[in-house]
C-alpha cells in the first residue's frame, strides 16, 4: 500500500471515529438491538423462561371432570391459567388481555362421559381466541384435547359420577338397535369395567386401592437440539448479533456512498482530483477502510457477544473470519455503487436505506428464512445477506467446517465484483461544477 | 506557463466554454472576470484536470495536461470556490493529508505545514478542528492546502466568495506575497475591485466566451467614458426614463439603482451643468451629487450589455 493510499484510508478512519454518531450507530445500536432480539429468541440454552400463554377457563359445569380439566391445564407450564366468567373472558380476548378463553359447558362431565360410545350427540367446549395468536390457539387446543381425554376417561372408568354412566349406558344399549354382535362386545366390556369398578371399591375399603388413572397419551418425546455437539446448547445471541451486525455494516456501507455523494459537492472532492492520484486509488481507499470498519464492527460485535453472552465460534474461525471479511468487501462495494448510481446524498439516502432494509429482511437477519413461504426462501438465494446469515450461523452455534463456509464466501466476493464493476462504471468522475 | 488553447465544452445544450484561449505567464496574475454563469469555474476545472474539455487543449510548461497521475498536476495548486476541508479534522490534519496527496511526508511536510499556517496567519490554530473556524478563517486555511507542494500555478476560483472585508484582505495580502515569490496565479472573480487590485491582466468571459483579454491599462483604454457623474435621487420611482436621457448627444451611458443613478460622461465641466439641468426641468429632485472615474465594471458594461453583478 502507497503512503497517499495510506494516507487515504486513515483519514477516513479518523473522520469515522471523529462522528460521534456514526460510532454509535455502528457499535452500540446493534449490540443493543441484538441482545434484545437474542434474549426474546431464546436467549443462550433455553436459560431465558418463556412467556406463558395467558388462558382462561370458563367452567359453567363445575363437575369432577370439568374442575380436573382446569387443574390440568392450570397446572401446566406453557400456559398461565385464570378462572374467568364467560362475558369477562370474551372481553379480555377482544382487548388482548387473554389469548385463548376455553368454555366447558354445564353437565360436560355426564355428557362427554355417555359420548365415548355415543358418536351422535358430543358436548361442545367452546374456544374464544385472538386471531393474531393463532398458533398459540392450536397449541391450547392441543393441550386441552389431551387434558379432556385423561380426565374423561378416568371419570368414566374409575370415578364416582361416571359409574353411573356406565350403568346407564348397558340399559341404552340393551334398548338400542345395535347390530346384535357389536351389542355383546360393547356390553362385555362396559360389564367388564363395571366389574372392575366394583373390584376396586372393595379394594379400597381394605385399602389396597392404586390411584384412578384416565387414558393417557401412549408415547413420551425425547427431543434433542441439534447443535455443534452433545450438551452444547442453542444459543439465540449468535444468529442475532450475527443479524444485527449485518444489517448496520449495511448502513456503514450506506453512509460510503453518502460520504462520496457529500464529498463530491464540497471543495474536497475537486482538491483530491486535482491531486496527481489514479482513480483507483480514490476509489480504492474509500473501498478498503469501509472494509476496515465494517470487519471491526464485526469483530467487536462478536467479541461483546462472546464475553457477555456466551457465543462461541463453534466452528471454524478461519471460516468465520472469511465471511466477515468477504461481507465487509461486499459492503465497501455496495457504498461505492451507492455513491455511482446517486446524484445527491438527499435524493439517494432514502432509496439507499430501503434497499438495505429488504436485503436485511429478505436475508434472514431479522427471522429466520425458513418461516418464510417457499417461493420467497428460493428468491432469497439470490440475496447477498442471506449467504452472509446461513454461513455467519453455520460458523458460530451449527459449528461446521470451513467446507460449509466456501459456498457464502464464493457468493459473498462474486457479489463484491459485481457491486464494485458497476460502480467503476458508473461513477461520475467529472466535478459537480 | 500556462495556455488555454480553443477550449470548448457543453453540457446538454448548455455551452459553458466556446473556444475559450488565454495565456498566463510565469509569475502572471491573470483574472479570469465575467458573472455568475459566465463559465469561469469550467474553466478553472479543465486547467485543473477536474474537467475533459470536449475539444481544445491546456498546456503546462508546454505540455499538454495528461491524464489524471500526471506528474505536471505538480506544478498546480487549487483552491476551490467551496471550501476543500475537511470539518472534523485539525487544520494541521487536513494539511497534512493533502500535503500526503502530492508525496510529501515527514520533516518536510511539517515544514511545509509551518510554512502554510505561517503565511495565512492561523499558526496558533494549528490543532483546532476546522469546523471551530470563521468563514474567513476557513478561506485562508483553503488557500494554505494549496501550497503545500509549492506549486508554481495557483487557480484561486472565487477564494474570497463570502468572506468579511478583513479577511478578505489577509487573503489579498496572502495572495500578493505569492506573487511577490514568483507564482502564477489565475484568478477567478466578479468584483471587479478585485481585479483591478490583484491582477496583471484580464481575460472578461461572458456566457462561454472570452470578449476581452488585455491588459488594465489596455481595458481603460476600451472604455467609452473615463468619468460617472452620480446622482442620488430623492424622488426616484419606477419608470426613470433612462432611455431619454441616453438619448441626449454627452451622455455616453447611464445605470440607475435604486436611487443611485449613475452617468457616463467625457467632460464632467462642461456636460454634468447641462445634465443636471436636465432632470430638474422633469421634476428630479436630488440634494447630493458626486463623481467618480469610471471602473471596469463599465468595460464590462460596454463590452457585455450587462452587469457583472447579474
Amino acid at each position: 500500500m502507497t503512503s497517499i493510499f495510506r494516507a487515504l484510508v486513515r483519514k477516513d478512519l479518523r473522520l469515522f471515529f471523529s462522528d460521534r454518531r456514526s460510532v454509535i450507530m455502528a457499535f452500540v445500536a446493534p449490540i443493543v438491538i441484538a441482545s434484545f432480539f437474542g434474549y426474546i429468541f431464546g436467549g443462550n440454552g433455553g436459560q431465558t423462561e418463556a412467556s406463558r400463554v395467558a388462558v382462561l377457563a370458563v367452567d359453567q359445569d363445575a363437575s369432577v371432570t370439568s374442575r380436573e380439566i382446569v387443574a390440568n391445564m392450570t397446572a401446566d407450564k406453557a400456559l398461565a391459567v385464570q378462572p374467568a366468567g364467560l362475558e369477562e373472558a370474551r372481553a379480555a380476548v377482544r382487548k388482548g388481555k387473554a389469548i385463548v378463553a376455553f368454555v366447558i359447558p354445564a353437565a360436560f362431565g355426564a355428557d362427554a362421559g355417555r359420548a365415548l360410545f355415543d358418536a351422535v350427540s358430543k358436548p361442545v367446549i367452546g374456544l374464544l381466541y385472538d386471531p393474531s395468536h393463532a398458533a398459540e390457539m392450536g397449541m391450547v387446543q392441543g393441550m386441552l384435547s389431551g387434558h379432556v381425554m385423561e380426565a374423561v376417561s378416568k371419570e368414566m372408568f374409575t370415578g364416582q359420577t361416571d359409574r353411573q354412566a356406565v350403568k346407564d349406558s348397558l340399559a341404552q344399549i340393551e334398548q338400542s338397535a345395535m347390530a346384535p354382535a357389536d351389542k355383546k362386545s360393547l356390553e362385555t366390556m362396559l360389564r367388564g369395567i363395571d366389574g372392575w369398578n366394583a373390584r376396586r371399591d372393595s379394594g379400597a375399603a381394605s385399602g389396597n386401592a392404586t390411584a384412578p388413572q384416565g387414558l393417557t397419551i401412549p408415547f413420551q418425546v425425547h427431543s434433542e437440539a441439534i447443535t455443534s455437539g452433545i450438551g452444547v446448547q442453542y444459543n439465540g445471541y449468535a444468529h442475532s448479533f450475527g443479524g444485527m451486525g449485518i444489517q448496520f455494516i449495511l448502513f456503514v456501507g450506506i453512509d460510503v456512498g453518502m460520504g462520496l455523494l457529500a464529498m463530491r459537492q464540497s471543495g474536497v472532492w475537486q482538491r483530491l482530483r486535482a491531486a496527481p492520484l489514479s482513480r483507483g486509488t480514490l476509489l480504492g481507499s474509500r473501498a478498503v477502510s469501509a472494509a476496515m470498519t465494517s470487519m471491526l464492527v464485526l469483530m467487536v460485535l462478536f467479541a461483546f457477544a462472546r464475553v457477555v453472552f456466551g457465543c462461541r465460534i463453534e466452528g471454524s474461525m478461519v471460516g468465520f473470519l472469511c465471511i466477515c471479511a468477504a461481507f465487509s468487501l461486499m459492503t465497501a462495494a455496495f457504498g461505492l455503487l451507492i455513491a455511482a448510481l446517486g446524484k445527491t446524498p438527499e435524493a439517494t439516502r432514502g432509496l439507499s436505506i430501503l434497499v438495505t432494509l429488504l436485503m436485511v429482511m429478505l436475508g434472514g437477519a431479522w427471522v429466520p428464512t425458513f418461516i418464510f413461504p417457499q417461493w420467497l426462501q428460493k428468491l432469497t438465494i439470490a440475496i447477498p445477506t442471506r449467504w452472509a446469515m446461513d454461513g455467519l450461523d453455520a460458523m458460530t452455534w451449527r459449528g461446521l467446517g470451513f467446507s460449509s463456509a466456501i459456498g457464502p464466501i464464493a457468493v459473498l466476493v462474486g457479489f463484491t465484483l459485481v457491486f464494485g464493476v458497476l460502480a467503476v462504471m458508473r461513477f461520475r468522475w467529472e466535478a459537480d461544477s | 506557463m500556462l495556455e488555454v488553447d480553443s477550449i470548448r465544452k457543453t453540457y446538454g445544450n448548455i455551452v459553458a466554454a466556446d473556444g475559450v484561449s488565454f495565456r498566463a505567464g510565469a509569475g502572471e496574475t491573470v483574472g479570469l472576470l465575467g458573472p455568475n454563469g459566465a463559465g469561469k469555474t469550467t474553466m478553472v476545472s479543465i486547467v485543473a484536470g477536474l474537467l475533459r474539455p470536449d475539444s481544445g487543449q491546456v498546456l503546462i510548461g508546454g505540455r499538454p495536461l495528461g491524464g489524471d497521475t500526471d506528474p505536471a498536476k505538480r506544478n498546480i495548486g487549487l483552491v476551490p470556490q467551496n471550501i476543500g476541508l475537511y470539518g472534523q479534522l485539525s487544520a494541521r490534519e487536513n494539511l497534512a493529508l493533502f500535503g500526503a496527496l502530492y508525496g510529501l511526508g515527514g520533516a518536510q511536510r511539517k515544514r511545509a505545514i509551518d510554512d502554510a499556517l505561517r503565511l495565512v496567519g492561523l499558526s496558533d490554530r494549528g490543532k483546532d478542528a476546522v469546523k471551530t473556524f470563521s468563514g474567513g478563517m476557513m478561506r485562508r486555511l483553503n488557500l494554505a492546502a494549496a501550497l503545500l507542494h509549492d506549486p508554481q500555478m495557483l487557480l484561486l476560483d472565487e477564494p474570497t466568495v463570502g468572506v468579511d472585508p478583513q479577511s478578505r484582505n489577509a487573503i489579498f495580502d496572502n495572495l500578493e506575497t505569492l506573487k511577490k515569490r514568483g507564482k502564477t496565479l489565475l484568478y477567478t472573480t466578479h468584483y471587479m475591485e478585485e481585479a483591478e487590485r490583484l491582477c496583471d491582466r484580464l481575460v472578461i468571459i461572458d456566457r462561454g466566451k472570452v470578449v476581452a483579454d488585455d491588459t488594465l491599462s489596455g481595458l481603460h483604454r476600451l472604455m467609452p467614458v473615463t468619468n460617472l457623474l452620480i446622482v442620488d435621487l430623492d424622488n426616484a420611482r419606477d419608470g426613470f426614463p433612462a432611455a431619454e436621457l441616453r438619448s441626449l448627444p454627452e451622455v455616453q451611458s447611464v445605470e440607475i439603482r435604486d436611487k443611485e443613478l449613475k452617468i457616463g460622461l467625457r467632460d464632467l465641466s462642461s456636460e454634468s451643468p447641462r445634465v443636471l439641468q436636465w432632470l430638474v426641468d422633469r421634476g428630479w429632485k436630488f440634494q447630493h451629487v458626486s463623481s467618480e472615474r469610471a471602473s471596469l465594471e463599465t468595460v464590462f458594461l460596454t463590452l457585455t450589455g450587462r452587469s457583472l453583478r447579474d
